[in-house]
């Protein structure tokens, strides 16, 4: 499967390959654009302000891209990093909700029981629990995984369901604020809260981790053995174990649990640095969106960095259209079905035609 | 008494939705085909169902539930068959897909709440004499006419998938499409139809979530079903007696947080809330694919 969805390599039409690139970008582009204005004109809304909403709330102004875009987009960059781990072996990892909220959870808690330790060490403490909390969070299905050879679908979609019962309970239990009024924590102190980068933006010390993480995983992936057996372990499981020698289980496992820990980092990273406090509906369905950053990227850790960019600008304009032109929510995740669908249709079409153009008949 | 024959009441409306869902899947699956675009298509046939059921009575709401399940499923099938995209992931992003839109529209059209939403529901259809059976009776028989309807679909899917030719073709196609194509029919179109069928059945579930158990249509409200439909099919062991056995179970898992709750304990209500969801993963941790047609998930050659 992986296969389906990476590059399909300089073999499939004459025009050079960034060109041919940017056309197939922005053919997706338009699809879902489209979509999505189809979609406006059916619930009766006005299609010109809707979508000037979304423009000018994801990059209407300075504000607008430093507060809004890149501030979601460092979510969905570590999660969309751990999801590119996770497809690269061939683990489809729909828990990220889950493994964040988990994340969320373990950083509150260390941050709010840390207030005389140094904010430095507080910080990276909560956040080395946020991620190992992620992780933690998909063992259960890894578990499965590699026991029975269960679909990580299920069990990591039942995992979301009960990562959100366990905050819905901590917040009106033992993680309540004092006067017991809000389902939400008490805040952070400021001490353990993530720097901000700029003077008078929301932006935060977050992006740099997120960074990290993308670049890391790009050198691990292509310039390391592990990285090797990890993509050969997704592209062709069996003659990896074969031929190769590789424990295909093991290397899934590690898959897994890697992007549970970067999508535990992501919700440690959004306590610490957006809301400074543990709340119900943490995530607006970032683990979700995380498979189409992945897919976009075509499965390469250092172009998600510009899908993530795209989906980051994707959710702050639909916020925006929520809060401007009164679009409900959903808009966002019809668009981000669009590019799925429209990622993998195109990838299938091109497949298509080289297998046609490489068959022994030639081209039909 | 009355409390248990109430609670027995409760759990076959929470198995209705859940066992038509969970039989469509098994359609799909013995096709070789895994629909994690169920979710979607019980959200569609919810959001349906609820639109067409206020303008044209109930009935018409039930049809309009299934016809946009398989209008989603017919969807999956050109990409997910005819293109051959990862049958997961396309089931994923049409789930996601599915559940954006009928937020989005429900939204525009009944507002945020949704509270000024009259749906009509379905009036119970009681069987003579059968009622009258002490506890099971009522629970059984004087119930929503669809509930009829799950009763005679398990039956006559067994019926068609063991003792028809063309439930043999969908059997062979999930086991191996190669022999199929030799011996004349075609996979794709096999497959491609039991998706569709298997893509109405889940709209059909999702408007007896509106019609004979809600009442009223909400953002998600089908809360992971479509999901757990899955576990339900791997627990019934790919088989519809056996599937509509799961199905029950698990709406007296999810019933069982109602007569629990009432008891009045000190467990946290979301433990309760979580039951259907342990259940799941502790089916899946049990069953394996054990039983599981050996073309499963994998595209057709």
């Amino acid at each position: 499967m992986p296969n389906a969805t990476r590059d399909s390599g300089t073999l499939t039409s004459g025009l050079p390959g960034l060109a041919r690139r940017a056309a197939g970008l922005a053919v997706i582009g338009t699809v879902a654009l489209v979509v999505l204005s189809g979609l406006l004109v059916a619930g009766g809304f006005a299609v010109s302000t809707s979508l000037g909403a979304l423009w000018h709330g994801a990059f209407g102004s300075a504000d607008a891209v430093l507060s809004a875009t890149l501030v979601r987009t460092i979510p969905l960059l570590l999660i969309g990093t751990g999801m590119v781990v996770a497809l690269r072996a061939g683990v489809i990892n729909l828990g990220g909700d889950g493994q964040l909220m988990a994340g969320a959870v373990a950083a509150t808690a260390l941050g709010l029981s840390m207030e005389h330790a140094t904010g430095f060490s507080a910080i990276v403490l909560a956040l080395t629990a946020a991620c190992a909390a992620g992780a933690a969070w998909t063992l259960i299905p890894a578990w499965l995984k590699a026991r029975f050879g269960t679909m990580e679908v299920v069990s990591t979609i039942m995992m979301n369901f009960l990562a959100v019962f366990a905050v819905s309970y901590l917040v009106r239990g033992p993680l309540q604020e004092p006067t017991r009024l809000y389902p939400q924590s008490s805040s952070i102190p400021i001490q353990n809260q993530l720097p901000l980068l700029l003077e008078g933006s929301r932006l935060h010390a977050g992006i740099l981790l997120a960074l990290i993480a993308a670049v890391s995983a790009w050198l691990v992936l292509e310039h390391t053995a592990a990285g090797f057996r990890l993509r050969a372990a997704g592209s062709n499981p069996n003659a990896a174990e074969l031929a190769g020698r590789i424990d295909v289980r093991r290397v899934q496992r590690a898959a897994f649990l890697t992007s549970g820990a970067l999508a535990g980092l992501a919700g440690g990273v959004e306590v610490l640095g957006v809301t400074y406090a543990l709340y119900e509906n943490l995530s607006p369905g970032y683990g979700y969106s995380a498979i189409a950053v992945a897919l976009l990227a075509r499965l390469g850790p250092l172009r998600a960095v510009g899908s993530a960019l795209l989906l980051g600008a994707l959710s702050a304009g639909a916020n925006a259209m929520q809060r401007d032109a009164g679009i409900p929510a959903g808009a966002a995740a019809t668009v981000e079905a669009t590019l799925i669908l429209a990622v993998l249709g195109g990838q299938a079409i091109l497949l298509r035609r080289m297998a046609s153009r490489f068959s022994p008949g030639g081209p039909s | 008494m009355e409390v248990l024959a109430g609670f027995l009441e409760a759990v076959v409306r929470a198995t209705l939705p859940l066992a038509l869902a969970a039989l469509g899947e098994m359609l799909s699956e013995r096709a070789g085909f895994v629909n994690v675009g169920l979710e979607g298509t019980m959200i569609g046939g919810a959001l349906a169902a609820t639109v067409v059921a206020t303008l044209a009575g109930t009935t018409t709401g039930y049809v309009a539930g299934a016809l946009t399940g398989a209008a989603v499923g017919a969807l999956m099938a050109a990409f997910a068959i005819g293109l051959r995209t990862n049958q997961v992931l396309t089931g994923t992003a049409v789930t996601g897909g599915a559940l954006g839109v009928t937020a989005l529209l429900s939204h525009a059209s009944f507002g945020a709440t949704g509270a000024a939403l009259s749906v009509p529901m379905s009036t119970p259809l009681a069987v003579p004499l059968l009622t009258g059976v002490p506890l099971i009776g009522r629970a059984l028989f004087a119930q929503p006419p669809v509930t009829y309807f799950v009763y005679a679909l398990v039956p006559v899917t067994w019926w068609y998938l063991t003792r028809t030719a063309t439930g043999l073709s969908l059997r062979a196609t999930g086991e191996n499409p190669e022999a199929v194509r030799a011996s004349g029919p075609s996979p794709i179109r096999i497959q491609a139809l039991a998706l569709i069928t298997g893509s109405a059945l889940g709209g059909l579930g999702g408007a007896t979530l509106v019609l004979a158990q809600a009442g009223t249509f909400a953002e998600g409200m089908t809360a992971g079903r479509g999901f757990i439909a899955l576990a339900v099919v791997a627990l019934g062991r790919w088989s519809p007696f056996g599937v509509a056995g799961a199905a029950l179970l698990f709406g007296a898992t999810s019933s069982l947080q109602y007569l629990l709750q009432a008891l009045g304990t000190d467990v946290p209500y979301q433990v309760f809330l979580a039951l259907p969801y342990l259940l799941t993963l502790g089916v899946l941790a049990t069953t394996g694919r054990a039983g599981a047609p050996a073309w499963l998930g994998k595209p057709l050659p």
